[in-house]
């Protein structure tokens, strides 16, 4: 396995198929890719292309039919015993009956922290999402882009290297969604995650990600694998230079010609 | 202001009501006597006497309030005509028989949700055990037990729980697995044991749903002590007291016994819903 630790993540012809009452769900099909340490991975396509699945996966959520998947050179199941990973849904998911702070505290509770320890990190972590003070208020009496933010502070509560997003600012409007993505660029580079990031909205994609992966569904594999090129600094204006639209213009291209395989295959 | 303006607007038209049908129900007796006695009765005189008989067939309101207070505030509570005695008799049945009947049911519950074999066989049983009629039930427990020198407080506490466990079961079925997928999935990412899921996650999500099941159990837990005391020929708690009241034709003292019940059922829900009230407030869960 020595030649895997050179990535934080590789799929090798990996496939995934759900047997479901209507027949095999084809989620996955024969799909190569590499994630190396620090990469930014957007995985972009529309519903059934298998980008969440694959994300799943990755969390040892989901358990891949065939091929070979590894996470730190790992098993992705050891991986998760390692504690790689946090994971970020689409919804916060905090708990109601407990505080901001208490529910950082729940996976360091879990894995065992003592309790200056879980302090000092709940302290730190939310430092990180710009939610300083806030420890205290219960769930409700914050914005949702602010629950949003808790929980990506719950997910690195735990020192995880890698940081799994699947669609977390999905349910969020669009103003509140462009300041999370910028807080969340200055996250990566001030931690140096790696981090996989599922969604819906090209804009998002190319201004957040080192590398694009655009996928289609039926069955759900990757059509197209773009390697960012801009620069590391992304101010927010940068979405309106030629290079982001034309970057933009070719993940949008990648999903076309995806849908364009799709109606070949039902013909 | 306006919602017990609402209450005190129902409140008379039923009292209204209720005077109303005593003069109706109670006019026959009336007739008979002044039939009797060869005089004629003018409307006020029935009025008056529908309202005043000793054993009228409905006892108008102030006759049964006059009772509830003579036999609470004027007796001594140790007195065996003391509604407060019959009272705390049924009450300690009743809270034996909700105590027993809801950790019953939480217990099943948690078998339900975890053991896959109960899951598939304990529901249509608590099911088929609550339409069997109470009625039937009752009177061979309490004979049941008195074969083997069981009776007083424990055989009608049995009943209690029989009716209270039920609905506290249902809720708490549904509330330990009211958590979603990804919440489940959340915890799967922790590696988080069964034991940190159920203390975590499923235990204090199921609160909301134990409470509403309490608050239906407590108060079937009255009912299940009360029809408890029926059969037995019993001679303490509220149920003797209605029964006694019946064997005598004594309907003021049955209804007095009837509104004592129920303001003892309203008062247990009552305590149960302020006690739901005070721990999600605590819990956060409430604003």
């Amino acid at each position: 396995m020595m030649h895997h630790d050179f990535h934080v993540v590789s799929a090798k012809d990996l496939c995934l198929t759900f047997q479901t009452n209507d027949g095999p769900v084809h989620a996955l099909k024969d799909v190569n890719l590499q994630i190396d340490k620090g990469d930014f991975v957007s995985f972009i396509g529309p519903s059934g292309c298998g980008k969440t699945t694959f994300l799943r996966a990755i969390a040892a959520l989901e358990h891949p039919t065939s091929g070979e998947l590894t996470v730190n050179g790992t098993t992705p199941e050891m991986a998760r015993q390692d504690r790689a990973y946090g994971y970020v849904f689409q919804a916060a998911g905090l708990y109601p009956w407990r505080t901001i702070a208490k529910n950082i505290k729940l996976p360091l509770e879990i894995m065992g922290f003592t309790k200056a320890e879980q302090n000092k990190r709940v302290e730190k972590v939310l430092k990180l999402v710009d939610l300083e003070g806030f420890g205290n208020k219960f769930p409700w009496q914050l914005s949702g882009g602010m629950q949003q933010r808790a929980s990506i502070a719950r997910a690195l509560s735990f020192d995880a290297d890698i940081l799994l997003m699947d669609e977390p600012f999905g349910a969020l409007d669009e103003i509140v969604r462009d300041h999370l993505n910028e807080q969340l660029l200055k996250l990566w580079a001030s931690t140096g995650k790696t981090i996989g990031f599922v969604t819906h909205s090209i804009p998002e994609a190319v201004y957040l990600s080192t590398k694009i992966v655009v996928m289609s569904p039926r069955p759900g594999r990757i059509t197209d694998v773009i390697e960012s090129t801009l620069p590391k600094e992304r101010p927010l204006s940068i979405r309106d230079s030629k290079e982001f639209i034309d970057i933009a213009h070719r993940v949008r291209e990648g999903l076309r010609a995806g849908h364009g395989d799709n109606g070949a295959d039902n013909a | 202001m306006r919602k017990l303006f609402a209450i005190c607007t129902v409140v008379l038209v039923i009292v209204a009501l209720w005077y109303a049908a005593a003069v109706k129900m109670n006019a026959k007796w009336a007739y008979d006597q002044a039939a009797r006695a060869k005089v004629e009765l003018s409307f006020s005189e029935l009025v008056k006497d529908t309202w005043s008989q000793e054993r009228p067939v409905l006892p108008a309101p102030h006759q049964v309030v006059k009772e509830l207070w003579g036999t609470t505030v004027m007796k001594k509570v140790t007195s065996k005509r003391s509604l407060i005695f019959h009272g705390w008799i049924t009450l300690e049945a009743t809270l034996l028989g909700f105590a027993v009947g809801t950790l019953l049911g939480i217990l099943l519950s948690v078998g339900i949700i975890y053991i896959r074999a109960m899951d598939m066989s304990v529901m249509p049983w608590a099911i088929a055990s609550q339409t069997v009629p109470i009625l039937a039930i009752a009177p061979m427990i309490i004979v049941v037990l008195n074969s083997v020198g069981i009776q007083g407080l424990i055989p009608k506490a049995i009943i209690s729980a029989y009716l209270s466990f039920f609905p506290v079961l249902v809720g708490m079925v549904k509330g330990l697995r009211s958590p979603d997928h990804m919440q489940l999935d959340l915890l799967k990412t922790y590696n988080a044991s069964k034991s940190d899921a159920f203390f975590k996650l499923r235990l204090p999500s199921s609160v909301p749903y134990l409470f509403t099941s309490m608050k239906v159990g407590i108060a079937a837990s009255l009912v299940g002590t009360i029809v408890g005391e029926l059969p037995t020929g019993a001679i303490r708690g509220l149920g003797a007291r209605l029964l006694t009241g019946s064997y005598y034709g004594q309907t003021i003292q049955m209804w007095a016994a009837l509104f004592a019940a129920a303001i003892l059922a309203a008062s247990l829900v009552a305590i149960v819903g302020a006690t739901e009230k005070t721990v999600l407030k605590r819990m956060g869960m409430i604003r």
